[in-house]
């Protein structure tokens, strides 16, 4: 029994002459083994598979460099956690820690950012939904309400006078910036007056202190150029505001949308190819709000409320290969336990996949399928994979952003996740889910409870 | 128990690179498709072949017979083999 050869499953592959043979004269794809030095291994033995991996170095590694990339290039600089790009309790104190700000847009991430003691004048609450239970917990906290509508700036008016308190708030502005489609649903329209109406009926208003102005103008925008249009929009509200009110803004807060080096479906080259740096963002905020001309004590704070673009790098999923099938075509499939219950950016993102244990150096044009017997569940429809076998392990990367918020509860639980924190020490941050967890709000009618089967 | 046969007019090396002289086409064999390859062309039949990769590699025969079919189908499929 002792000391038999490594095997790999037997392959055959015709060569096509012509042209360079697409397989077997690739460089073979890098194996990932090891997650901030700990063996991927070890990690699914000691907490399973599938399993979420995060990495606090890197999180803290891509906030700082965030901050100091905009903090030399504008005076005053405030990055606020976009809760719903990731609010795991552990994630978003790490960002707390790092001196984020929270950014909610519910009352259930509204809740969270307080529990986990972020202050009340420190938390964003934006979004188009907020019921006067929440607007009224807002403005006893001194929350910086972000308002969406017509609808909710009467409502404030009306509460404030009712509570006799005064709110802090600001006014999400929507706008052409360039880029198709364009996104007018949320907050006031700029090139329509629309916006000026608001700021208007808010200064008029006695309770409503006027803070802020806010603007979210996508999400995995691709051109700089869109946010220079944007904060000249934003810096030309803030300059008609001193000038025809006298009033200096607090901040001017440029919402997030920069993006992550995913690759999106339908993109050809990859990401890390064709998108602008951070820097280049940098510079087209800064230089867009520098048209402001102001003193600079009279400068507003610039706050980003960045998701992706922050937390999908710092975030892998260890995946195992259940089957090993070939499709009627000939092309290899594989199947894993992670599936799009899990990985809800696979409807946006070509995700990087890599093996996570040495192989040869055959590849196979290699579709990857997830464990949910359901045709959605495709991981990827063409990859070139070495050759893989039943328990070999996958590692899809960039995976922190969006998917640990919205995946699904959908013929399978969902599995743990884990910190390696920055001393190399693993920290279970969100336990699998069992069948008590997941049937603790179901309610089953008395007569349906002996059941004759 | 399955034999095969192999067309006369195959060449394969060491490393891997199989040549199909009646229709031209060439065709890759990673190490251990090679080595069964070769045990074929010596005239091994299904168990004699299961018995020594199982003997020699790090694999069950249960699996590795899994494997084994897959291979044989796409050999076949390539014109590469005959089930007797
Ligand atoms: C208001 C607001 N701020 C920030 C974000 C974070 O966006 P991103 O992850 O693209 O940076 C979002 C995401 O939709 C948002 O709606």
């Amino acid at each position: 029994m002792e000391n038999k050869k490594r095997y790999e499953r037997p392959v055959v592959i015709k060569q096509y002459s012509g042209f360079m043979n697409k397989f077997g004269s690739r460089p073979v794809l890098n194996p990932v083994t090891t997650i901030d030095g700990i063996e991927v291994d070890e990690l699914a033995e000691r907490f399973g598979s599938p399993l979420f991996v995060i990495s606090e170095k890197a999180i803290r590694s891509n906030q700082r460099k965030a901050n100091r990339i905009f903090k030399t290039r504008y005076p005053k600089v405030q990055f606020a956690w976009s809760y719903k790009t990731n609010y795991l309790n552990a994630v978003c104190a790490v960002f707390h820690q790092e001196g984020s700000w929270a950014e909610v847009v519910s009352r259930f991430e509204y809740d969270k950012a307080k529990k986990l003691g972020v202050k009340g004048e420190n938390i964003i609450f934006n979004g188009p939904d907020k019921s006067r239970d929440d607007l009224t917990v807002a403005i006893n906290d001194g929350a910086k309400i972000h308002i969406d509508h017509f609808d909710e700036l009467y409502e404030l008016i009306d509460l404030t006078s009712q509570l006799n308190k005064k709110a802090n708030v600001a006014i999400r502005v929507n706008m052409d910036t360039g880029t198709y489609p364009k996104w007018d649903r949320f907050g006031f329209n700029f090139e329509n007056g629309e916006a000026w109406q608001a700021l208007k009926r808010i200064i008029a208003a006695t309770n409503l202190n006027l803070v802020g102005l806010h603007t979210h103008i996508g999400t995995y925008m691709m051109q700089a150029d869109s946010y220079k249009t944007a904060a000249i929009k934003m810096a030309q509200l803030a300059a008609g505001l001193k000038r025809e009110n006298g009033i200096l803004l607090d901040y001017i807060d440029m919402g997030g949308g920069l993006p992550s080096n995913n690759t999106l479906i339908g993109q050809y080259l990859p990401a890390e190819q064709i998108l602008p740096t951070l820097e280049e963002f940098a510079d087209a905020i800064s230089e867009g709000l520098m048209t402001l001309n102001f003193q600079p004590d009279e400068m507003p704070l610039l706050i980003l409320e960045s998701g992706r673009a922050l937390i999908d790098d710092t975030s892998k999923l260890i995946s195992t290969v259940i089957a090993v099938k070939r499709l009627s075509d000939g092309r290899r499939a594989l199947i894993v336990d992670a599936g799009v219950n899990l990985l809800f950016t696979r409807f946006w993102y070509k995700h990087k996949i890599n093996p996570a244990q040495d192989s040869g150096v055959m590849t196979e044009d290699t579709a990857i399928y997830g464990p949910l017997c359901m045709n959605i569940d495709c991981l990827a429809e063409s990859l070139v994979m070495p050759v893989l076998k039943k328990g070999d392990k996958l590692i899809i990367d960039y995976v922190g952003a969006y998917n640990m918020t919205q995946w699904m509860q959908f013929i399978h639980m969902r599995p743990n996740v884990v910190m390696i924190l920055e001393d190399g020490t693993v920290e279970l941050i969100r336990k699998a889910e069992d069948l008590d967890y997941v049937q603790m709000p179901e309610v089953l009618p008395e007569k349906f409870k002996s059941l004759p089967v | 128990m399955k034999n095969f046969t192999i067309p006369q007019n195959v060449a394969v090396s060491d490393s891997g690179f199989l040549f199909l002289a009646s229709t031209g086409e060439t065709f890759n064999l990673n190490e251990q498709g090679t080595l069964i390859y070769k045990m074929l062309q010596n005239g091994l039949n299904n168990e004699e072949i299961v018995n020594q990769i199982t003997a020699e590699y790090e694999i069950s025969s249960d699996l590795f017979q899994k494997d084994l079919d897959d291979f044989l189908h796409s050999l076949k499929t390539f014109g590469l083999v005959k089930e007797l």
